[in-house]
């Protein structure tokens, strides 16, 4: 597997721990923008050894710096638990006792003035994340490319409009993988690409037929 | 990038006639997308990132947050200014750099995660050290970061850099082998010298537990780092003598990866074996959780 000369050499971030810490303000971030606006309230639960060692390495706090928009560089991190309040955000910490498929997982649901959110994630080592779940589908987005994840109908065609819609503005996917709940219910598309997509692009995508909503996240 | 070998590296070397660092620069590039320019400017960054994580540790006593670690880089410096130290001007001075990074990153401080938050003072230590003695340009500096993170890359690879998937050996191992490669190289080391540094370095942590107190990266890590910045060194110079390893760096790697999934799971990162487990290790947890696990 691919790693980054950034990933051996970094991230720049607030220890303790690149997995317990570094790797938690990503997802929280990752959450805060999926959100797409200010959190104001947060129901945060950790597992595993995430919900075991979370207060001697931050994680609670690395979770709330990610969702007030801090990146893992920022040293507010370590004062986001006092400084969310200020900032409007409720956030509540559980520590699950049941057991995860991975040891370090975080699951988040969020909401802001007008929309919710709901994910998983999962710090796999050295900083680097996977979100494992989004509004209850399982999905596997590593955040090492632009990613585009698209909510639709199960239905014939949707993967050919939309990969001729990127192709017919330039964009090369470099993976695509898509799943659904059941037959015929709503299914989910994660497509990542060489670059970002952008906002005309994006709009015309959502405006095709059988298409409920597009997120697109970042690279980290 | 996506280096499959240390062998690999060394065979690019000999086709292009460059140097390791260009090596991982092209490799990076392919991978990435990203220009040689933008990479020497991101790592500027990071290396200013690893100065200052370690000058704040040195100028300040940070304690960490649970309280059982800090202070000891200021106290190792105090050392080295009343001329005490018994290690040289080098290895003293690394050794500062190597503590006050780790009680940095205990404190939630800023630091550069080399390959690792846990093993972030090794790199540092050795590389600041050597630049301030001995003048290497920045442009050398970050040269030799990028050949440390190309031997990084292999062990990724090959292995692990991952507490709970290896062991220490595949932090503080990584960290050392990835620094005497690259100190080995800033000091003139021919490509084969620097290979040779990094096998002699990793091939003398194998086997070592990852076993943090109360699962949280502060006992043994912070002193650890501390001792491995000089064994990076030592590693270095031997290999900088001609010393040459007798098993290869990709067996060496290797072997790291078979010996890290065999150990039980109590010595990888789950803070349950070895110091975790001793009388005064399960102490100081029940006193900074409060209750028995």
């Amino acid at each position: 597997m691919a790693i980054g000369l950034f990933d051996v050499l970094g991230p720049i971030t607030v220890g303790p721990s690149s997995s317990h810490t570094a790797g938690a303000i990503r997802i929280g971030l990752i959450c805060k923008i999926l959100l797409g606006e200010r959190v104001k309230k947060a129901r945060i639960t950790f597992y595993g050894s995430f919900a075991e060692t979370y207060k001697g390495h931050g994680t609670d706090k690395a979770v709330v710096g990610g969702l007030l928009g801090f990146d893992t560089y920022n040293e507010q991190v370590r004062d986001s638990l006092t400084l969310a309040p200020l900032s409007g955000l409720d956030a509540e910490i559980i520590a699950s006792d049941i057991t995860a498929d991975h040891p370090n997982t975080v699951k988040i649901e969020a909401e802001g003035a007008n929309n919710k959110i709901s994910l998983a994630g999962i710090s796999v080592g050295g900083g680097a994340i996977r979100i494992s779940e989004i509004e209850g589908y399982k999905v596997d987005v590593a955040c090492r490319c632009d990613t585009l994840l698209i909510f639709n109908e199960d239905v014939g065609g949707v993967v050919a409009d939309v990969s001729g819609l990127l192709a017919d503005h330039g964009y090369n996917i470099a993976t695509l993988s898509l799943s659904r709940s059941r037959r015929g219910a709503g299914a989910i598309m994660v497509i990542e690409t060489d670059q970002a997509v952008d906002d005309d692009t994006a709009a015309k995508i959502e405006r095709t037929p059988h298409i409920i909503k597009l997120i697109r996240i970042p690279k980290l | 990038m996506i280096i499959p070998s240390i062998e690999y590296i060394v065979q690019q070397t000999k086709e292009k006639a460059c140097p390791i660092w260009q090596v991982v620069i092209n490799e990076e590039m392919a991978d990435s997308g990203i220009t040689e320019e933008a990479i020497r400017e991101r790592l500027a960054q990071t290396y200013e990132a690893m100065k200052h994580a370690a000058a704040k540790g040195i100028t300040t006593s940070l304690r960490s947050v649970s309280g059982m670690t800090g202070g000891d880089a200021a106290k190792y410096y105090n050392h080295l200014k009343a001329g005490d130290p018994l290690l040289g001007d080098f290895c003293s001075k690394a050794v500062s750099y190597a503590l006050a990074t780790s009680e940095c990153n205990a404190s939630m401080g800023v630091i550069v995660a080399a390959p690792t938050a846990g093993s972030a003072g090794i790199m540092p230590g050795a590389f600041i050290a050597a630049q301030e003695i001995f003048g290497f340009s920045d442009r050398k500096m970050v040269n030799s970061l990028i050949t440390a993170g190309g031997v990084g890359g292999v062990i990724s690879e090959r292995a692990s850099l991952a507490g709970a998937v290896c062991g220490c050996q595949a932090e503080c191992g990584s960290a050392a082998a990835m620094t005497a490669a690259g100190i080995c190289e800033l000091f003139g080391g021919t490509v084969e010298q620097c290979m040779n540094a990094g096998a002699l370095a990793l091939k003398n942590c194998l086997g070592l537990a990852c076993d943090p107190v109360a699962g949280l990266v502060e006992v043994p890590c912070v002193k650890r780092n501390g001792m491995y910045t000089v064994f990076a060194i030592t590693a270095a110079d031997m290999a900088l003598s001609g010393i040459k390893s007798f098993i290869p760096f990709d067996e060496v790697i290797d072997s790291m990866n078979r010996i890290g999934r065999e150990m039980p799971a109590c010595i990888r990162e789950t803070g349950e074996g070895g110091l975790a487990a001793t009388p005064t290790g399960v102490a100081a947890r029940e006193k900074i959780f409060g209750e028995k696990k």
